[in-house]
């Protein structure tokens, strides 16, 4: 089963997810970021269904529906009604400069790549490069939190961060159920807790900036 | 024993179910004695397992001598708290910080989060131990916000996203770990069971297991405290109430800290795996040096002892880190006495905000004068916490000093130095508070002294005499952490 073809396409589609995650990077409207991120969540549907397929892993389906059904539908959509009933989704982000971020980006999917590919010097290639891509995926969905001032755009990061661990769980041969469920419950908590916490922010401070919380710190009472 | 009792599933089906119920039971006395009696059945569950014969490792659920201590001690702090929390919620209810639909969510969230805790402990699935944590995790967040003031907000977004990110790193880890495990002993579940994997632990490949413990460090140790991923713990700890901030610092960072142990004995379990000690012994001594000088500028009172908790915790990962049988033997119990004396101290903190009205240290003065046995019982417990004998987190860090004395000196003057400062600024702060004119009282406390009566007593007994089956218990214990 494990033909050229089928390894270059896996890998095409896990170096897809990485691409999206570059473009998430760039983003400045809340739109914008959410359809990116819609676009991750498809990738990586379309990449666990892939790895299902030529893994002969049945389970591995169910992972796949889940991404394609929580993450490319339930939540941008539930998060795009969210930011129009905030009323953010005029604001523009002033991230770190796009230039700086692109390259720190590129610096941190190096690192992977180079740590990734000296460890599993031993196994399977299709393993090893999953590894690398997840990594990568991983790395930049914390870049993203950090150059990122507005609370929905920190939680988005979040989840592209969530989607490079669900393409690590999917590339390790076998992985048992229990981990993707969980995943996507934790994705679903997450999401609940954060819906609620966003109207609280919202409430009480008339923004979304995580920059007017700051102000709130007990020691400088 | 009963016919059919397991204690096993007893130790997880108390919680869970006391959840489920308190979740819909209205009524604040009610619930609070629903949630004290579940806590009880739970800590007697957790005795039976200690006392009982150990059940066959399952391929989910497992008991060996390094969990059972760390169960007894968790639902034993959950009993003591949940008796704390009866009192201490009535009087947020009654001045109105609280409204009986929120205590209602209270009351459900802390079993629940007993659940994750007691989960987290006897999995013996790294896979699920990892679901365990998260969950505690989440219900902890959702705990820390409860009051909905902006600084709890702040503070229980912090945590989510810091907690959330550790965790992420942890799950990364497991991942490694499940691959490192997968081609010696098989796909599926058994490359996640931990007795499987300590068995043919020699044979993973070593590069993949370093790396995967450096994300485990990383992920666990930001829910461990550890500097430089503490910035979520004192924040999380001064907003939620006080209940929470005990169990927080007495049983949550406790939980994080077994995760971190298994995977050392894991990696200790492979000769060519790089040794865990290091990395472990200088991140437990940054964060001891580091939370000492912190202490000396908080102004805030529940901030202090959350920074004590940093400090502590690097104390005891040092240990850990320094490995060998005293080190180990020391670890173990100054993770026990600190569990047991910070509680306790978190529960008079808990009363004195009450009573005062605030948390700042500067408008808390004279309480010896005013309420004696609330200011000389916190000065005693601080006196404990801070490692004076005759109290037994002197024992511990008595042990550690003279074992890392015997092996490497610099670090145990480090060790000791970090010691000095944290107790100047502990001693600093609470004479301010005990001593001088009294400063005003706005009300009365109603949580019992009983539990902070307990903890003290036993840390006290602890540093005086420790029984000998303890001894041999924790001996035992400190042998096969290697």
């Amino acid at each position: 089963m494990q033909s050229t073809l089928a390894l270059d396409i896996a890998h095409l589609l896990a170096g897809g997810i990485v691409l999206v995650s570059f473009m998430m990077l760039y983003q400045d409207r809340l739109f914008a970021l959410l359809n990116m991120f819609t676009l991750h969540a498809l990738v990586l549907a379309a990449s666990v269904a892939w790895q299902a397929y030529i893994q002969g892993a049945k389970h591995l389906y169910v992972t796949a529906a889940i991404a394609l059904l929580f993450k490319a539908i339930i939540i941008p959509l539930a998060l795009h009604r969210m930011i129009v009933k905030l009323g953010v989704h005029r604001d523009i982000e002033t991230a770190v400069g796009v230039g700086q971020t692109m390259v720190a980006g590129m610096g941190l999917v190096a690192l992977s790549m180079a740590l990734m590919f000296n460890v599993t010097s031993e196994a399977d290639p299709l393993v090893r490069e999953d590894l690398a891509f997840a990594l990568s995926v991983v790395l930049l969905g914390l870049l993203i939190m950090v150059t990122r001032r507005n609370a929905v755009s920190q939680i988005v990061g979040f989840m592209s961060l969530e989607n490079g661990l669900v393409l690590a769980a999917t590339g390790a041969k076998g992985m048992p159920l229990v981990v993707e469920i969980s995943v996507a419950f934790s994705v679903l908590v997450a999401f609940i807790v954060i819906g609620a916490f966003l109207f609280r922010i919202r409430e009480r401070f008339d923004s979304v900036d995580v920059g007017a919380l700051d102000e709130f710190r007990g020691d400088r009472r | 024993m009963i016919e059919g009792f397991d204690p096993l599933t007893a130790v997880l089906a108390c919680p869970l179910g006391a959840a489920m119920l308190l979740a819909i039971l209205p009524g604040n006395r009610l619930a609070a004695l629903i949630n004290t009696l579940a806590s009880l059945a739970t800590f007697g569950a957790a005795l039976a397992i200690l006392l009982g014969r150990r059940p066959e490792a399952g391929q989910y659920l497992f008991i060996d001598d390094l969990n059972i201590v760390f169960i007894v001690l968790n639902t034993f702090v959950g009993l003591t708290t949940s008796i704390f929390s009866g009192g201490y919620i009535t009087h947020e209810l009654e001045t109105g910080r609280l409204s009986p639909l929120r205590l209602r969510f209270y009351h459900g969230m802390y079993q629940l989060m007993m659940f994750g805790m007691n989960l987290a402990l006897i999995s013996s699935n790294i896979g699920l131990m990892w679901v365990a944590v998260e969950l505690a995790t989440l219900s902890t967040v959702v705990m820390v916000g409860l009051y909905l003031t902006p600084e709890a907000l702040e503070a229980a977004w912090k945590y989510f996203i810091l907690g959330s990110v550790g965790i992420a790193f942890a799950l990364f880890g497991t991942i490694l770990v499940y691959l490192a495990a997968q081609p010696v002993v098989g796909e599926g579940y058994d490359a996640m069971v931990i007795p499987k994997l300590m068995e043919n632990a020699a044979a993973f490949d070593p590069a993949l297991l370093n790396v995967a413990f450096v994300f485990l460090m990383l992920g666990y140790g930001t829910k461990v405290g550890l500097a430089p991923m503490h910035a979520w713990l004192p924040d999380a700890h001064a907003e939620g109430p006080t209940p929470i901030s005990a169990v927080l610092s007495g049983l949550l960072l406790n939980v994080a800290l077994y995760a971190v142990l298994r995977f050392k004995m894991l990696m200790a379990a492979n000769p060519e795996a790089i040794s865990p000690g290091p990395l472990m012994a200088s991140l437990g001594l940054l964060s001891l040096i580091f939370a000492a000088f912190m202490l000396y500028r908080r102004r805030d009172v529940k901030r202090l002892f959350a920074y004590s908790s940093i400090e502590h915790m690097g104390v005891i990962v040092f240990a850990f880190g320094m490995g060998g049988p005293i080190a180990n033997f020391a670890g173990l119990l100054h993770m026990t006495m600190h569990s047991l004396t910070k509680s306790g101290i978190f529960y008079m903190v808990g009363l004195i905000s009450q009573i005062k009205g605030t948390q700042r240290i500067a408008d808390i003065r004279g309480l010896t004068q005013s309420h004696p046995l609330l200011g000389w019982g916190l000065l005693i417990g601080v006196a404990a916490i801070a490692g004076l004998p005759p109290f037994g987190i002197f024992t511990s860090e008595f042990l550690i000093t003279t074992s890392t004395f015997a092996r490497a000196p610099l670090l145990a003057l480090l060790f000791v130095f970090g010691l000095i400062v944290a107790f100047g600024a502990l001693m600093l702060r609470v004479i301010d508070m005990a001593f001088g004119e009294p400063s005003q009282s706005v009300a009365r406390a109603e949580a019992s002294y009983l539990p902070f009566i307990l903890h003290l007593g036993l840390v006290l007994t602890a540093g005086i005499y420790l029984p000998r089956a303890v001894v041999e218990w924790f001996q035992h214990v400190a042998q096969i952490l290697g």
